[in-house]
């Protein structure tokens, strides 16, 4: 499948991908981590069941601390 | 679009700014230096000495409460600026009541689970809000890592990388730059793109 993934396109051998496991594959282990798919908010709690397919927009954002 | 035009614009416009510190203290000079109606300022916290590496305010305002050194600082840039400050330590229903007037609210809090908390809050109780958050700017060089970009309401300005700690301090240049990053995202919202301007050279 083919997704935008922070403004770029990836492709990903598999047709889905659950938060999780596309977390892992990128290698995103941070622990203050904003996730949207398709402008929505994506709960913790839903990150091993929203999965997401071909042709999504997904934002991962790491929030640092400073300001 | 001339200045004239443009204060006219933003002189009918509120922005919030949760947080007075390095981003958010810059973040409401610029504002208020182009002329924008109405900030909200919200903050908690006493000017300290260690802030000055950053942070708007002067040497003699050490001590002060930073929502009440803000307003005469901007008071002194312009005063025209309506400020409304409030002294609290932001929770999410706070968020809610202090910032539920603005047109755009710029998250300004050094904390990450304070931008999460602020994130949170407007994504599932004001939606229809434009966020413009700071995110990454510790340290110094690098410029061409601090950018922006945007997903739908929400707009980040910073690296996105870089956490301060004690070996990677915020200092004036970058958390400066970030702050006039999401001044300058606030414009863009509140005027729109200037047609008068090059966008995109090639």
């Amino acid at each position: 499948m083919k997704i935008i993934l922070n403004n770029k396109e990836e492709i990903f051998e598999t047709e889905e991908l659950t938060i999780n496991e596309l977390l892992q594959l990128k290698k995103y282990t941070f622990k203050m981590l904003v996730i949207k798919v398709n402008g929505n908010i994506v709960k913790k709690s839903e990150y091993y069941t929203k999965t997401v397919v071909e042709g999504d927009d997904v934002m991962v954002l790491h929030l640092v601390s400073g300001g | 679009m001339t200045f004239e035009q443009v204060k006219s614009i933003l002189k009918t416009k509120t922005v919030g700014i949760a947080g007075c510190g390095g981003l958010g203290s810059n973040c409401a000079v610029a504002l208020a230096r182009v002329g924008i109606g109405k900030l909200v300022i919200a903050d908690f916290d006493l000017v300290e000495e260690g802030n000055l590496n950053r942070q708007f305010y002067f040497y003699d305002q050490i001590g002060m409460l930073k929502v009440a050194a803000l307003k005469q600082n901007l008071f002194r840039i312009n005063p025209d600026v309506k400020v409304y400050s409030f002294d609290i330590r932001l929770c999410q229903s706070d968020v809610l009541e202090v910032f539920s007037n603005c047109d755009v609210i710029v998250e300004a809090f050094d904390k990450a689970e304070m931008k999460y908390m602020i994130l949170d809050a407007v994504h599932n109780h004001l939606p229809e809000k434009f966020l413009v958050m700071g995110v990454g700017m510790a340290g110094w060089g690098d410029n061409n890592l601090i950018r922006s970009r945007k997903s739908d309401k929400l707009t980040i300005c910073g690296d996105e990388l870089n956490a301060i700690a004690d070996n990677c301090p915020p200092l004036a240049p970058r958390v400066g730059v970030v702050a006039n990053l999401q001044a300058n995202a606030v414009l863009e919202i509140l005027l729109g793109p200037n047609e008068h301007q090059i966008h995109n050279p090639h």
